[in-house]
């Protein structure tokens, strides 16, 4: 059992692409969370209140926009087998900045460019410590989530900056002409082509899949690994800050603490989207259905006068359930291998070498 | 070929337990939702005239003792007057956290919003989409910004604060000798506007009074303590110590209870019953105030439902009732005073709990 703790859990061999196409794509976690997804409206509308009228995705999409967006650049991340924890110490940094420039005098615009530089320049601290230091990332950036944090909240004290242009508030909660969805949903759509077009058609994607799977490898087979991982927390920042411009705009309030505690909801995201903590395995559309599913069901249940402590507690029994059930499912699968093989006689020698016989613990 | 199989399974597996965690989740809550259902009929037949007297309060934060007790008056001001109350809110006081709320209460058609805002901006712009529907918005604790609200219910104004406190110092130490202030922080906004109100109040009415030092324990617990000890220290003749915020009270008040000058120097100020509790027991402190936060829950739900009623509109010296506190007038900025600060002592400690 010792070579099962070496080779990570969900390495796909040629087994995987034996089967047909169509059940490659559907019986995924990704098309299960997306299924629960459906199951979760369809129930919600049928039976929740108000939950049909369109006015609730107007507001679903404004409350989880700040998560998906971080979500697509934390997708890549955490496929690397890396983490980034400081995204939501970004979302506040680059509000105070965008805030704080636009007071002394700035174009609003220009403000929220140099925010996003900012941002930008905070992922390249996370992937120089992480890849150049050669530290953990989840030490490294839990150390900048209080840094950035502490940066926010020492430009701007405890006070708000609160007046922004007229026209930009508008942009950030206005709809799409015709639709209930907020403009947003542009930026969203737009983005995550891009990062699924970069994590899923490109050599710099297939790079991400090989540095999770396994590092060295990935390494000898001329994967640059520490500049793809500088590159990803570099986009984290700027995406970040993306967010965080929106994020103020939205609220109409530049404040220190703004979306704090926001890190720990895309990180739920992306892992009910099904993406491996271990690494080497997800796709894009995993964290998009995984944040709308905690969004709708946060939704249907404070429309249901369901206390946020319930929702809470729901949330994050269904977070447990999808990160353990692939284990479970792994265990009961390397079982019954034995089972089989001891039955037919053979040496376990199979079962052993089947890849997925991941530590049960 | 069992590869696949297996792994169907799974995603089958995940999906029903998916499925099965929210239909627990809502079907759990089937009685409350078939209460609040009922309530909103008031807005759907708009026909029959009658007011939408759904009321739902949303505090900074659930599972705060201060809003329970807030939130408790409030209930019982419309279970008085026939409503349907109801509370929600974040668990956290985040700056944003109350947005998803306040647009599910637009949605769900609720006559009145009585909200403590966690920012006076942030939720400007979800409070006036519901106006825009018709719910009516009443803030009380903390405000918002005036322009997104029809009432503010202020629970204390800054004279009524300082003349409180100065009024139960002269009662404890006979209107005359030494007195000293244990502060906030040196630049805190509301602590200085109080001892500067404080300080003439002393010279106008209290002439015997001589204010000997302001001190500084910076909201800060063990500061606040140290403070207390130099103060009497400093000052032997010191017969009264005033603290103008919670946590400087109840520092100064532990370090009169374990030392010889309990019972001698007189210690007042603003505390919560909870805090106070046991110097008052003990008799290191004989009177404190603060405003009584279920009065404040009271009077909001009762403005609330004058707004929803149409009785009044929160313009400038509008006049409604409110049940056993009595008539109430609307002054300058839509804004409502509770009225004097509400002093806490041996007697009535016991009926508190926040």
């Amino acid at each position: 059992m010792s070579s099962a703790t070496l080779a990570p859990p969900t390495e796909r061999t040629y087994r995987d692409f034996q089967r047909p196409w169509w059940k490659r794509v559907l019986l995924t976690r990704e098309m299960a969370v997306l299924g629960a997804l459906v199951v979760v409206i369809a129930y919600a509308s049928a039976t929740v209140r108000n939950f049909g009228a369109p006015i609730t995705y107007t507001y679903l999409f404004l409350d989880i926009a700040t998560i998906l967006l971080i979500a697509l650049p934390m997708t890549l991340i955490v496929i690397t087998g890396e983490i980034d924890l400081s995204v939501a110490s970004v979302v506040g940094l680059s509000s105070v900045l965008a805030g704080t420039l636009h007071q002394a005098g700035l174009p609003f615009a220009l403000a929220a460019l140099l925010a996003i530089v900012a941002g930008a320049v905070a992922g390249a601290v996370n992937g120089f410590l992480v890849t150049v230091v050669g530290l953990p990332s989840l030490a490294v950036t839990i150390g900048t989530l209080a840094l950035f944090r502490g940066l926010a909240v020492g430009i701007l004290g405890t006070t708000a900056i609160t007046d922004f242009p007229e026209s930009w508030r508008d942009l950030a909660t206005s709809k799409i002409p015709g639709t209930p969805l907020p403009s947003v949903v542009i930026l969203i759509v737009v983005l995550a082509l891009v990062f699924a077009w970069l994590l899923h058609l490109t050599p710099f994607g297939r790079g991400i899949f090989a540095i999770g799977q396994s590092k060295e490898a990935a390494h000898f087979s001329g994967v640059r690994v520490e500049r793809t991982k500088l590159i990803l927390f570099v986009l984290s920042g700027a995406v970040a800050a993306l967010a965080g411009i929106f994020y103020t705009l939205r609220y109409g309030s530049a404040r220190g603490d703004n979306a704090t505690g926001l890190e720990l909801s895309v990180v739920a995201a992306v892992l009910l989207g099904g993406v491996s903590i271990f690494g080497g395995r997800g796709a894009i559309h995993g964290p998009i259905a995984g944040a709308l599913l905690i969004g709708v069901m946060a939704s249907a249940l404070r429309l249901a006068s369901v206390t946020s402590d319930v929702i809470n507690v729901i949330t994050g029994t269904l977070l447990i359930l999808s990160v353990v059930t692939p284990s479970l499912l792994a265990w009961g699968q390397s079982r019954r291998a034995r089972r089989r093989g001891r039955m037919k006689g053979e040496a376990s020698a199979p079962a052993d070498a089947d890849p997925r016989t991941a530590p049960s613990s | 070929m069992r590869f696949s199989i297996d792994k169907a399974r799974g995603g089958a597996l995940a999906m029903v337990a998916a499925v099965a965690l929210t239909v627990a989740g809502c079907s759990s809550d089937g009685s409350s939702e078939g209460s609040s259902g009922g309530s909103s009929t008031g807005s759907d037949g708009g026909g029959g005239g009658d007011a939408n007297l759904a009321i739902t309060f949303l505090p900074k934060n659930l599972g705060n003792a201060y809003f329970d007790t807030s939130d408790a008056g409030g209930e019982k001001a419309i279970m008085e007057f026939g409503g349907t109350y109801e509370e929600v809110g974040p668990a956290e006081a985040g700056p944003d956290a109350q947005v998803s709320y306040i647009n599910t209460l637009t949605q769900q058609g609720v006559g009145g919003i009585v909200v403590s805002a966690n920012d006076p901006a942030a939720i400007c712009d979800a409070l006036n989409e519901a106006r825009d529907t018709g719910v009516k918005v009443v803030t009380f604790d903390s405000d918002t910004n005036p322009e997104c609200r029809d009432l503010f219910i202020n629970q204390a104004t800054a004279d009524g604060i300082a003349k409180v406190e100065v009024d139960m110092i002269a009662e404890q130490i006979g209107d005359e000798g030494q007195i000293a202030i244990l502060s906030a922080t040196a630049n805190a906004t509301n602590q200085n506007a109080w001892i500067e109100i404080m300080k003439t109040e002393l010279a106008d009415s209290h002439p015997n009074i001589e204010l000997v030092d302001v001190v500084y324990g910076d909201d800060d617990d063990q500061t606040s303590f140290d403070k207390t000890a130099a103060l009497l220290q400093t000052y032997p003749d010191l017969k009264g110590i005033i603290s103008p915020t919670t946590v400087g009270i109840s520092a100064a008040a532990r370090y009169l209870s374990t030392s010889d000058y309990k019972g001698k120097v007189a210690l007042t100020g603003l505390g919560t019953p909870n805090q106070m509790r046991e110097y008052v027991e003990d008799g290191t402190v004989t009177e404190f105030a603060l405003w009584n936060p279920a009065d404040l829950g009271y009077l909001a739900a009762y403005a609330a439902k004058a707004l929803v009623e149409g009785e009044i509109t929160g313009a400038e010296g509008d006049s409604f009732e409110a049940g056993d506190l009595g008539s109430y007038d609307v002054g300058a900025d839509g804004t409502v005073l509770l009225g004097d600060p509400y002093r806490f002592n041996a007697d009535n400690i016991g009926d508190f709990d926040f």
